[in-house]
């Protein structure tokens, strides 16, 4: 088990601990977002339904087409679900974050440096092969994501069954299969969200492993370096794969310093074999 | 934890970083990729299950057979542009006319009435009444019906995932002028909006195909100028031909617009990819998305919703002021002459050699801010200078019940055929909205790529109609 699944806590009336009382509690805000308890942004490749998933979650009628790059800047809108509030962010949907397009840098950005509390990927069930080049590459920049398989309803038509707990346990983050236009699935990924944002899960995503000999030795060299220079930064990896591929961005980064915005001390922790699931909650959680 | 340790500074992070580079060569980014694809598949061949039955009959793959085929894709996608036209124009006559009995010939008198009880003085009553809330009312009555049918039909062929296909149609011709395939997509957005159309083309990597991309998103006609070509189609070309043909003809007049503009984008992108503008095609690969059967009842809401009042209230919005501008220009006189006088006398000249006139050039002055408000301005300023207002002051239009009252007024302001022609094609080549024009510097970021995108369009809208005129009255005699 990658992903610490929650355990419901007894509570004095039993109700709030069942998700379906959460349930109940969204609340569309629309473009109100303000005193957001948490960022979320929705990433995700073209056509895939991000926007009808942002549509849904924030009532908001961004229009959604059926063709790749309708989205092309930020769209932001607010929630509320249980007691927190949620800002969502629809980012521009892109294959990957490695090419230098505008809407992957926008995208690819805002992961990195606008710090979401949580990731949302869209995935389409029916083309998850093509889907999961993204999610690895967004898994590698954050630890905080939750899956979402969207267009089940096309993969069922298609007769194809997508085995939703396999890949969980494999990219060690939640995955929830949805069909946003008809509006399934959105009370599960709600829940993933609340969980963690809140860090009821705790992920563990999986990490690209197929490197060439050469490059696994360069990393062996650049990551400690990285680590010790931005202690606590949760993706020192991927910045040491972006610097060795020449990525101006992340070089200017680096040399301003603005890496070190990114660290996040809790993290450290979690990494340790000692860490505790307890430990690993985001101090502001607790409060 | 945002201070930086004394073991690694960040400059020898970046010298490490460099030398390995070196180490691991060039192949290093294509490795990388190779890497994510591999595990991608791995990954995904575990967790799906495909069917084992043999791949059934695709009824997506039959219909993309046919839609994107070399001899059927083109003429299947004049077929559909036309059906949709031919809707809107055949459907949009009988709620306009409602709508104009309604907002201006009933509403008009009683709010006289009204004004006259309250005893307002004629000044504000004019400017309220005849300037704002009559252009406000044109507005409305032109322009929601046509809008209320196109946008829904239009957003029925994206949602069901067309407009890809139709990319993918055009995208050959797009690399023949050296211009970026995803231009097509951008180009489809831009027959909504063209501010959108050029938030569109951040899809296209390299800069020099997304200025052409951006310089000749105006080609393509927007929600602004929809209705003036709908318009302008039924009145005269539809009463070219028997009643009966009226709505094909007007959607087919439309639609060759529309098409010019394409083949104009075309024309400009081979131009422009050869003269400033010059560099390598880059290549592209387009996913042609699976066909949805859209949701209808929601889809109609939401555009009629979204697009249908959003645009409605950006044209209500510039009609209030246009209206009063229009209003007083037409009742401020300097020497027994109005100042909209002095400025339709001004431009005439000019208007006429290039077979328009020049109240629809003031239009164009005015409309600077909004296209959708040409049409009404022009109504206004003709029934100032013909003075046909029946006994209504000037500025006032008058009420205007069916197209062929809108057809005589316009043949009492001196209108031909030719007028109605080049007006079509005016509209189609002018300078992009002010919001366009703004949408464009931001984007670009350069003066000198946003003049040329306000300019360009501008003098081939005078070379045109120049051109059409001079033939038309040559062989007219």
């Amino acid at each position: 088990m990658e992903t610490k699944l929650k355990t419901p806590q007894p509570t004095a009336s039993g109700c709030e601990g069942c998700p379906m009382h959460n349930a109940g509690n969204l609340r569309k805000l629309g473009v109100n977002m303000e005193n957001s308890d948490f960022v979320i942004a929705l990433a995700g490749n073209p056509n895939t339904g991000k926007s009808t998933v942002f549509n849904a979650l924030t009532g908001l009628r961004q229009h959604t087409g059926n063709w790749p790059g309708k989205t092309v800047t930020r769209a932001e809108g607010g929630f509320s679900y249980g007691d927190k509030q949620y800002k969502m962010v629809d980012l521009p949907g892109t294959y990957s974050l490695l090419s230098t397009s505008l809407d992957e840098e926008v995208a690819r950005d805002f992961i990195l440096f606008g710090q979401p509390d949580v990731t949302v990927i869209v995935v389409d069930a029916t083309r998850l092969e093509r889907n999961l080049n993204l999610v690895l590459q967004v898994l590698e920049i954050t630890d905080r994501a939750v899956v979402c398989l969207n267009l089940i309803d096309e993969a069922r038509r298609h007769k194809l069954t997508v085995d939703e707990r396999r890949l969980a346990r494999d990219l060690g983050v939640p995955v929830v299969p949805t069909a946003a236009r008809q509006g399934e699935g959105l009370q599960d990924l709600l829940a993933a969200i609340h969980d963690v944002a809140t860090g009821q899960i705790i992920c563990k995503p999986y990490r690209i492993k197929t490197e060439s000999q050469a490059i696994k030795q360069a990393l062996a060299t650049l990551v400690p370096q990285i680590e010790a220079a931005f202690p606590g930064l949760p993706n020192a990896r991927w910045v040491a794969l972006r610097l060795l591929d020449g990525d101006e961005r992340l070089m200017q980064a680096v040399r301003q310093g603005e890496l070190g915005d990114l660290t996040r001390p809790e993290i450290v922790s979690l990494n340790s074999p000692t860490a505790t699931a307890n430990q690993a909650i985001p101090l502001e959680v607790l409060s | 934890m945002t201070t930086l340790s004394s073991t690694a500074n960040p400059n020898d992070i970046l010298q490490t970083a460099e030398s390995l580079r070196w180490e691991i060569g060039p192949e290093f980014h294509e490795q990388l990729m190779e890497g994510i694809y591999t595990e991608a598949t791995h990954l995904a061949d575990r967790a799906v299950t495909r069917p084992d039955e043999k791949p059934r009959f695709d009824l997506d793959r039959t219909i993309d057979r046919i839609v994107t085929s070399r001899i059927w894709g083109f003429p299947m996608m004049l077929l559909l542009f036309t059906v949709v036209f031919w809707l809107t124009i055949s459907g949009a006559n009988v709620p306009s006319a409602m709508l104009s009995s309604l907002l201006i010939d009933k509403a008009v008198p009683l709010l006289h009435q009204g004004a006259n009880w309250l005893s307002l003085p004629w000044w504000i009553s004019g400017l309220l009444i005849d300037g704002m809330y009559l252009a406000t009312a044109w507005v409305v009555s032109v322009m929601l019906p046509p809008m209320a049918i196109f946008f829904p039909l239009f957003t029925l062929l994206e949602d069901f995932g067309y407009l890809p296909r139709v990319a993918f149609n055009l995208d050959n011709i797009f690399r023949k002028s050296g211009a970026h395939g995803k231009q097509a997509l951008s180009m489809m957005m831009g027959f909504g909006c063209n501010a959108a159309g050029v938030v569109a083309t951040r899809i296209i990597d390299s800069p020099r195909e997304r200025i052409i991309a951006i310089i000749t998103n105006n080609f393509a006609l927007c929600n602004g100028r929809w209705p003036t070509q709908i318009l302008i189609a039924s009145i005269f070309m539809g009463g070219l031909v028997p009643a009966y043909l009226g709505g094909l003809i007007s959607a087919l007049s439309v639609v060759g617009i529309a098409l010019l503009g394409v083949l104009l984008s075309f024309v400009v992108s081979w131009g422009l990819s050869r003269t400033m503008l010059k560099g390598e095609v880059s290549t592209f690969s387009l996913e042609l998305p699976p066909y949805r059967p859209p949701r209808v009842w929601q889809t109609i809401y939401t555009s009629v919703i979204d697009r249908t009042l959003i645009v409605l209230w950006r044209a209500v919005v510039f009609a209030l002021p246009a209206g009063a501008v229009i209003w007083l220009s037409a009742n401020i006189t300097i020497g027994g002459t109005s100042i909209a006088e002095y400025l339709i006398n001004f431009l005439n000249p000019l208007g006429i050699l290039i077979g328009l006139n020049g109240i629809i050039l003031v239009a164009y002055i005015v409309a600077i801010p909004a296209n959708e408000i040409v049409i009404p301005t022009i109504l206004m300023l003709t029934v100032l200078v013909t003075g046909v207002g029946g006994g209504a002051g000037a500025g006032v239009m008058f009420e205007l019940q069916s197209q062929a009252d809108t057809l005589a007024l316009f043949h009492a302001g001196g209108w031909t055929l030719l007028t109605a022609v080049n007006l079509m094609l005016f509209s189609l080549l002018h300078n992009p909205c002010s919001t366009t024009i703004y949408t464009i510097y931001r984007e670009t970021g350069s003066k000198k790529w946003t003049a040329v995108s306000v300019l360009l369009p501008l003098a081939m809208g005078f070379i045109v109609t120049f051109f059409v005129a001079q033939i038309w009255r040559l062989l007219a005699g």
